[in-house]
């Protein structure tokens, strides 16, 4: 597997394939699996995905704790914002559907992680609905974005106990930023500088669970990391670029979570979690997992 | 070896691919070592797993890998409530298994029993789902559940790796890595041969009964 993007990308421009192309093709060659092959697992992923939407918008879901459900549907259904009628509230709601039914132990794809699952299915099936790409279109997508995670979790970190939350969210914000960029005829730079502009809006993230549950702030973070993959795609397509490369970016997410304190990764020791409301939601509700 | 298809799954319960999930391949990792479900098993949580693991669901899904579940069955869920229905003895302990960087801050140690058999593993989950075992029964490994493995503890013999490379090409298995360790010269010697398909049961018989071969497991790929 490519261990930088700016590797990818110069592969894929010399060619004038797509970062997608030049994805599967090491994929295939590392594994000693056929494309074809490769391309249905990815396409049974996508199956999952959408279920996990389509199941997140009954409405009808509550987590364990009770801390998070039933927003998806108020953004489906609940009065209009100045985004009503737009592919931006399409999308934050499904990434909320998502991980939904991530807290309440549902299936879904941990795209990277289970944590930052709702980001990658609702910007790709968001635009997808909206502009009519086909499933093998975003079957390439997510290919795209598999190659941008793999050169995350190689070069910084996929874990939020490892990195914070940065390397979740934000780590899938990137990978659908480049993964939508590309799916909507950007180039294999345009995808680059849609990453970085990416997760250059995500560093120094924190990951502060209340409780240590993947339900708050995790959830609400998947609908605003997915609204930074959004603006990071706009800017992409109109040819904004960034200066610093995507490669480096994603090298200074993995060593600020080097540096972020333990607190901040994962423990429920700092952060939201350990604000006065935190602490408290967060033994009221252990309390009612254990009598559950 | 980084997948994308690593990275773009695995498709499983939430809420939590180090928690749920990876936890979830390190039961099941602890099962194999027994070739069973254990009728006793000691779970001793390390760093973020001892602090954040029962609202993640840690606990279940280490429990549901121990049943045999895989990282994507709901029965998940309800490890816990099938565990106590089954009568299993399944105890978990929050634990110091040493400071960062060497030891990962999702690690669990996990002692597990069934009938003659005990053995203990370490292990972390390294987020994405993704695991990795660092120590057998006190040996240093490397497993991290994505292919087809089998561990081989034999004394520290000449010509020991030859017989078992043998052993495998005639039952028509490629090896994919293979790394060896012992703990000291002349000591008994560790082997973890990956391989790229799932051996046949007779090769289990055949490095039993290879009279330095003291203990031998096959670990079933438990990722990707």
């Amino acid at each position: 597997m490519y261990h930088s993007l700016h590797e990818a990308i110069r592969d894929a421009e010399a060619r004038g394939v797509t970062l997608a192309t030049v994805a599967l093709e090491i994929e295939s060659r590392d594994q000693g699996r056929t494309i074809e092959d490769i391309r249905e697992v990815l396409g049974r992923a996508l199956a999952v995905m959408r279920h996990a939407v389509e199941q997140g918008l009954t409405g009808d879901l509550r987590s364990n704790s009770g801390l998070v459900g039933g927003d998806a549907a108020k953004l489906r259904t609940g009065p209009a914002g100045p985004l009503a009628g737009t592919v931006f509230r399409d999308v934050l709601m499904r990434a909320l559907a998502v991980q939904e039914v991530n807290a309440a132990m549902g299936v879904i794809v941990a795209a990277p992680t289970a944590g930052g699952a709702g980001v990658l299915p609702a910007v790709l099936l968001g635009i997808a609905k909206q502009k009519g790409f086909t499933d093998d279109q975003l079957i390439s997508a997510l290919a795209t974005a598999g190659l941008i995670g793999a050169v995350v979790a190689q070069r910084a970190s996929l874990s939020g106990a490892e990195g914070g939350c940065q390397a979740e969210t934000g780590a899938a914000a990137g990978m659908a930023a480049g993964a939508a960029t590309e799916m909507l005829g950007g180039t294999p730079s345009q995808a680059g500088h849609a990453v970085a502009l990416a997760q250059q809006g995500t560093l120094g993230l924190v990951c502060d669970p209340l409780g240590g549950l993947v339900e708050l702030p995790c959830v609400f973070r998947n609908a605003t990391g997915a609204a930074i993959a959004l603006a990071a795609i706009e800017m992409a397509m109109a040819g904004i670029t960034f200066a610093i490369p995507a490669d480096e970016v994603i090298d200074t997410m993995g060593e600020i979570g080097r540096e972020m304190d333990v607190r901040y990764r994962e423990t429920a020791g700092g952060g939201l979690a350990a604000t006065p409301t935190g602490r408290r939601l967060a033994k009221e509700r252990l309390v009612q997992i254990k009598r559950v | 070896m980084v997948s994308i298809l690593d990275i773009i799954g695995p498709v499983m319960v939430g809420p939590s691919s180090s928690h749920t999930a990876g936890a979830c391949r390190l039961g099941l990792i602890a099962r194999d070592l027994v070739a069973g479900t254990p009728e006793s098993a000691l779970i001793e949580l390390h760093g973020s797993f001892a602090r954040t693991g029962e609202g993640h669901g840690t606990d279940k899904a280490i429990v549901g890998g121990l049943l045999g579940f895989r990282p994507d069955d709901e029965r998940l869920r309800d490890a816990l409530t099938i565990m106590e229905k089954e009568g299993l003895d399944f105890r978990f302990e929050k634990t110091t298994l040493g400071d960062e960087p060497e030891v990962h801050p999702n690690s669990v140690r996990i002692t597990v029993k069934r009938q003659h058999r005990q053995h203990v593993m370490l292990g972390a989950s390294l987020g994405a789902g993704r695991i990795k075992v660092s120590q057998i029964d006190g040996y240093p490994v490397e497993v991290d559940g994505s292919h087809h493995t089998i561990a081989v503890v034999a004394e520290d013999v000449k010509g020991s790796v030859a017989r078992i490379a043998g052993i495998l090409s005639d039952d028509g298995v490629n090896i994919a890595t293979l790394r060896l360790t012992r703990k000291h010269r002349g000591g008994d010697a560790f082997m973890v041969i990956e391989v790229d398909e799932p051996p046949g049961d007779n090769v289990g018989a055949d490095l039993r009964a290879l009279p330095w071969v003291r203990w031998t497991h096959r670990i079933d790929k438990v990722g990707g």
